[in-house]
């Protein structure tokens, strides 16, 4: 990429919630619902004494997709690690039961989160528990759910069961997406296990790159924000039905990944075995090299048509 | 507590399960009614194994036996921690288990969940939450995080958070918190077959934990923040 592209590029990674809320959607169509205007802060921070938001970390509202009515919630980074505590989380749950009475096209989720809030651990737990099921009816409806990552804090705990629980996830190489988190692992077993502050290691296992090439992230973009919006501008009207046989596929698929790799001890050696060349520069190709390598060894999920 | 006795008390009509490895899965009776058994044993860490063999399992039932109720059982410390659960993407087999048991709720399979032994956040979540209802043994033990490593992350004394702890259900671990957040719709004591018997008469409704835990008292803004989004149908 030239240097003029770079200088276009209006960084994902970088942006605040409402500034990706509106580099994703059109053009002054955005309208927020429950606004900090409304001074919903959590209770419980309150009692412990921390600072609140007025949006408690979570920007949701309505807008335009290329036209078509689609609502949208993105977690702010900054706040928390955008993490889920009760208010948080019941926004994101009121506006999937939302989609099932104002009739649009899709749910856009911009998620940028560690999980649960553990300064409200249970309540934080019991609200992802909630998007889930509020997020199975959207879906039994017809109603496509997209994930966005591509942000500072990942996309991990409950919220990395979750997002996996969607239509679809549309990531950059700079998200990660896992149920345990780095500092997690390192924890439980010890450095040996895993080091947390090796970045190099974070990214190739949780990855952007890593997750697409499993085939547990059905798109990989740059990181910029018109790039989120010309996938997501392609996937919301293309429900994915939760069906006995989907169901089957993606057992047959896990239950192969776990044949085919169990043994691995790290990304490179799956990138190896899955016989891509020069798998030990993936993590320093660009996207576009990247794609273009990668192409002909992606796994095929049945659902989604070659476009 | 080992399954076995929680089950000699849930199915007086008889059992039969099979272990693999942490997985127990068959069909027991209750009141005459054939229900599927599925769960985990001996705090079981759910890793991509466990969790592939519970998901095979959901799907079993699925295929051979349409409409059976599904009892899970749940004794789990959480997800495993490991390099190499992440490394394969734990969090899709666990969404895989959390999927299955969205699909056999829709085909017309009543879910319904007892914590039999201990139930631990990502573990918890993936099996016990995605039941219509969950239940407790009276000496089960829930958790989302001990206070001790609440205060480790969070830096809030110790002290000021058992003192929350004495009106607050959010912090602490405990069944009786998790009754009051809705969480477990009740603690199963006394005849266990009537209290199966009794959850698989209650109507299959969707998600109600949130107005359980603001009746409660356990937690009263999830169900009012929803609720008032929900409200705002006319602006979007």
């Amino acid at each position: 990429m030239n240097l003029a592209d770079w200088r276009k590029r209006d960084s994902f990674y970088e942006a605040s919630a409402r500034r990706r809320i509106l580099g994703l959607l059109d053009q002054n169509s955005f309208q927020e619902l429950l606004g900090p205007a409304e001074r919903i802060t959590s209770p419980h921070l309150e009692q412990l004494g921390f600072p609140v938001s007025f949006d408690d970390g979570v920007v949701i509202g309505s807008g335009l997709l290329n036209g078509k009515k689609v609502l949208i919630a993105a977690q702010e980074s900054g706040f928390m690690g955008g993490a889920v505590g009760e208010v948080h989380g019941a926004k994101i749950t009121g506006l999937l039961q939302l989609a099932l009475i104002s009739h649009v096209t899709a749910v856009l989720l911009v998620l940028d989160t560690g999980g649960v809030r553990l300064h409200e651990a249970n309540a934080g737990l019991v609200a992802i528990s909630e998007i889930l099921h509020a997020a199975f009816r959207a879906r039994e409806a017809g109603i496509p759910i997209l994930v966005l990552i591509g942000g500072n804090n990942g996309c991990y705990g409950g919220m990395g069961i979750f997002a996996r629980c969607c239509d679809y996830i549309i990531m950059s190489e700079e998200g990660r997406l896992s149920v345990a988190g780095p500092e997690v692992i390192e924890t439980a077993g010890g450095v040996e296990e895993f080091d947390s502050r090796d970045r190099a290691l974070v990214w190739r296992t949780m990855g952007g790159k890593h997750r697409y090439l499993l085939g547990e992230a059905d798109r990989l973009v740059v990181d910029d924000i018109k790039a989120f919006r010309e996938v997501a501008i392609e996937l919301i009207q293309k429900p994915k039905p939760l069906t006995l046989e989907s169901i089957l596929q993606e057992h047959q698929r896990l239950g192969e990944r776990l044949v085919a790799y169990g043994e691995c001890k790290d990304a490179l050696d799956i990138w190896k075995k899955i016989g891509i060349p020069e798998f030990d520069a993936i993590p320093l190709m660009d996207n576009d090299a990247f794609h273009s390598i990668v192409k002909p060894y992606l796994p095929r999920e049945g659902t989604e048509e070659e476009t | 507590m080992n399954v076995e006795y929680a089950l000699d008390k849930i199915c007086p009509g008889g059992y039969q399960i099979k272990k693999d490895n942490l997985v127990i899965s068959g069909h027991g009776v209750c009141k005459g009614q054939t229900f599927a058994i599925i769960g985990t044993i001996d705090h079981a860490a759910i890793g991509i194994e466990v969790a592939f063999d519970l998901a095979a399992a959901v799907l079993e039932v699925i295929q051979r036996f349409p409409q059976r109720p599904i009892l899970l059982m749940v004794d789990t410390q959480g997800q495993r921690l490991t390099h190499r659960d992440e490394l394969l993407a734990n969090h899709a087999y666990l969404a895989h288990l959390a999927k299955c048991l969205e699909l056999a709720r829709c085909r017309g399979h009543r879910v319904v969940s007892l914590v039999y032994g201990e139930a631990v956040s990502g573990g918890f979540f993936a099996t016990g939450m995605m039941a219509e209802r969950a239940y407790a043994l009276p000496n089960a033990q829930i958790r989302v995080m001990a206070l001790q490593a609440m205060t480790r992350v969070t830096k809030i004394s110790l002290e000021q958070l058992d003192e929350l702890c004495k009106t607050s259900a959010i912090f602490g671990p405990g069944i009786t918190n998790f009754v009051r957040l809705g969480i477990i719709e009740d603690i199963w004591q006394g005849d266990l077959e009537n209290c199966l018997d009794r959850a698989l008469r209650l109507p299959a409704d969707y998600d109600n934990r949130a107005e359980l835990g603001c009746e409660r008292g356990g937690r009263e803004w999830a169900a009012k923040v929803a609720f008032r989004i929900r409200m705002s149908a006319e602006k979007v």
